[in-house]
């Protein structure tokens, strides 16, 4: 396997420049709170370097890259915290959408002009940000359908909107084959998102304990504090070559594709998982209020370990493809 | 995934899994046996006539100056094969590298031949009762005698792997107490049999001895048997703990191998354990994490990357996988989880991981400070 190639890595730096000046805190903040404007110009200036391109076939103005791009899109977009249904319009919308009647859709996609957001129950029953969605759909067996907005429910994690969905007409039936490989990349979309959470919950409590002082000295200097942060380190660092690794291989729709989007969405899950509970402990207090920006990513990765395929469905897809 | 390699990677590994399928007499008694270790050196002599014992060497020393990828490749076929563990390990993993670096050409042709080919087995001698950890704590000295031009030493080494049946030492004495006490340190070479060197073996958990004591009463060890230059020792050992940490101890094949195994126990056991699911899978997706973290290490190395602290990162990992990974094949056993045989015995095995080649404890230290930029 090779690492990113300098393409690759150089995307991934115009993202971290882009988002580390734009706000995306405050955005997810405010989206929390139904405001989703700052939401919308984030979206906007993502789409100016063609994050929600990814996937989108050339013919309707994408740039038709594939889950390598769009997984490491999806780390920074996890790790800046930025709101919106990102998995449902960069991955799954070209990847059921495409060849239907809806398929000029991906265009405005493609350019920013629209988001996208989908229920596939029974994995993901309800459609994050329907409401503000320039459409919103239910995928179920093998036919799609456009969504009906039931009621709100609260998430753990306030910045995502969710809604339940009720079938309304239906637009497409999907072949098997291709409903899985959305999923897949559904699944893969969010255990990169996870895994730039982890890095962030990792980055900013080293940050806090190299500050933070007690008995005359900064935390980070007692080894019960570093032992911890350290064992982050190697948890991020082994689920890093498992998403990668899924990538190439949804990328050449191999055999192992499914099975291995799985242990990504596992292995980031939990590593992610390690960095929130940690953060929490090495914060203390501060990172248990709201105020602290903390809280976004603690909420954030408590909601996503359940999203697009819950650990157990995962661990259980896994073991019937080894045994 | 699999990564994609060339066609000369791809002859190679072809080349490797023919010969080792050939060749390979499966597992041996275990090599802290005499029987075992005569075995083992036997299987040593057979892989070097095959020019398969140090791949990555120079042809000249024996090797087939086979890449790092050739490298990782040859390991998985290894493993996967079920070839015998190494006597020669941590002479062609951890001394190895060090002559090849700082090594005189006259060292280089007397220790490495006999080296690759099973003739010489090497024991570290870097611990002592009072330098564990804390390595640099070291005692035992060498003092110099310009007469017979070389250093006598004197001193106790302790946890010294292979030294039971092994035939020459590499280790740490202070040749400069007055020094600051990481360059007061030289590296020496010895053969076990030298006069004045007492060899006590310790039997460990499995009842074998796998590691013993050596003590040192006046050791003459002339200037040839001096690595690198005097007080240089601690710089030059350092080397070689990036590759007892990093990867040329512990390849992904090794890991991969086990969890192959432990999804063929689930097969066999699971369904009268259906609690244990989660664990199996863990493990698998680990040992995959691992091969797949190492492939991305090997791409980055070749790229110039240098592995330095991340050994650290990489030691915690398989070490605690391997445990992890042996503790659910034993409860995958039921009842007979106590009995002695494959699993129990590699089990054994594997909890030495998260002590040896510097505690976990000391690793997390080096990725908190050295990776995380934590204060000291």
């Amino acid at each position: 396997m090779k690492a990113w190639t300098k393409e690759q890595a150089a995307f991934a730096e115009t993202l971290d420049a882009l988002l580390s000046s734009a706000g995306p805190v405050a955005a997810a903040r405010s989206w929390a709170l139904g405001a989703p404007d700052p939401g919308l110009a984030l979206w906007r200036a993502l789409a100016d370097v063609g994050v929600q391109a990814l996937c989108v076939p050339e013919r309707l103005g994408g740039l038709d890259a594939g889950p390598v791009e769009a997984a490491i899109a999806f780390e920074k977009l996890g790790y800046h915290g930025v709101p919106g249904p990102w998995i449902e319009s960069v991955v799954v919308a070209p990847a059921l959408l495409d060849g239907t009647s809806e398929e000029t859709l991906l265009t405005e996609v493609a350019a920013g002009e629209a988001l996208v957001s989908f229920a596939a129950p029974p994995m993901t029953p309800r459609a994050v940000d329907a409401a503000g969605a320039r459409a919103f759909f239910l995928s179920e067996g093998g036919a799609l359908h456009r969504g009906v907005t039931g009621p709100l429910v609260a998430s753990v994690d306030p910045s995502r909107r969710l809604f339940e969905v009720n079938p309304g007409e239906q637009i497409a039936t999907v072949a098997e084959d291709r409903v899985a490989r959305a999923l897949d990349g559904a699944a893969l979309g969010c255990a990169a998102v996870l895994l730039g959470a982890g890095e962030r919950l990792l980055a900013t409590s080293v940050d806090y304990v190299g500050e933070r002082r007690q008995f005359g000295r900064p935390v980070g200097q007692f080894q019960a504090v570093k032992h911890l942060l350290a064992d982050v380190r190697v948890a991020l660092d082994f689920a890093r070559p498992l998403v990668l690794g899924a990538a190439h291989e949804l990328a050449a729709a191999s055999f192992d594709a499914g099975r291995d989007v799985s242990a990504a969405k596992v292995a980031c899950a939990d590593a992610a998982h390690l960095a929130a509970r940690t953060a929490l402990q090495v914060h203390g207090a501060i990172a248990y209020t709201l105020e602290c920006d903390v809280s976004l990513w603690l909420l954030k990765v408590r909601a996503l370990m359940a999203a697009w395929g819950t650990a157990g469905f995962h661990r259980d897809r896994l073991i019937r493809a080894l045994i | 995934m699999t990564p994609e390699f060339t066609e000369r990677e791809q002859a190679f590994r072809g080349e490797a899994r023919d010969w080792l399928r050939a060749n390979s007499p499966g597992r041996l008694a275990s090599m802290d046996t005499p029987a075992g270790a005569a075995a083992h050196r036997e299987w040593e002599r057979t892989l070097a006539a095959g020019r398969w014992s140090v791949v990555a060497w120079p042809a000249e020393y024996g090797g087939r100056d086979a890449t790092l990828t050739e490298w990782v490749l040859f390991e998985e076929e290894y493993y996967t094969c079920g070839a015998p563990t190494r006597i020669a390990q941590n002479g062609i993993s951890l001394l190895a590298p060090v002559i090849f670096e700082h090594g005189t050409a006259e060292q280089r042709q007397r220790y490495l031949p006999s080296m690759a080919d099973g003739t010489d087995v090497w024991a570290q001698a870097w611990s002592e009762p009072e330098a564990g950890s804390d390595l640099a704590g070291i005692r035992s000295r060498a003092d110099r005698d310009d007469e017979r031009g070389g250093w006598i030493l004197n001193g106790q080494k302790t946890w010294s792997s292979r030294a039971a049946v092994a035939d020459h030492g590499f280790g740490l004495f202070r040749t400069d107490p007055a020094a600051e006490r990481h360059r007061g340190l030289t590296y020496f070479l010895f053969p076990l049999a030298t006069p004045g060197i007492t060899v006590r073996p310790i039997v460990q958990l499995d009842g074998d001895p796998g590691f013993a004591e050596i003590f040192f009463d006046d050791v003459f060890v002339p200037d040839a048997g001096v690595v690198g230059d005097p007080g240089a020792g601690w710089k030059i050992a350092m080397s070689t703990a990036g590759n007892e940490r990093g990867l040329s101890l512990r390849s992904p094949g090794r890991f991969c191998a086990a969890a192959d195994r432990l999804i063929a126990l689930w097969r066999e056991r699971g369904a009268e354990a259906p609690h244990l699911r989660d664990r199996v899978v863990d493990a698998w997706i680990r040992a995959q994490a691992y091969r797949l973290y190492t492939w991305e290490t090997v791409a980055k190395v070749e790229q110039g990357w240098s592995v330095g602290a991340h050994g650290s990162v990489n030691k915690l990992f398989w070490s605690e996988l391997d445990v992890d990974l042996h503790e659910t094949a034993l409860e995958l056993l039921g009842v007979d989880q106590e009995l002695r045989g494959g699993w129990v015995d590699d089990y054994l095995f594997a909890l030495a991981g998260p002590i040896y080649a510097g505690t976990n404890q000391i690793q997390r230290n080096i990725v908190a400070e050295r990776i995380l930029g934590l204060p000291r």
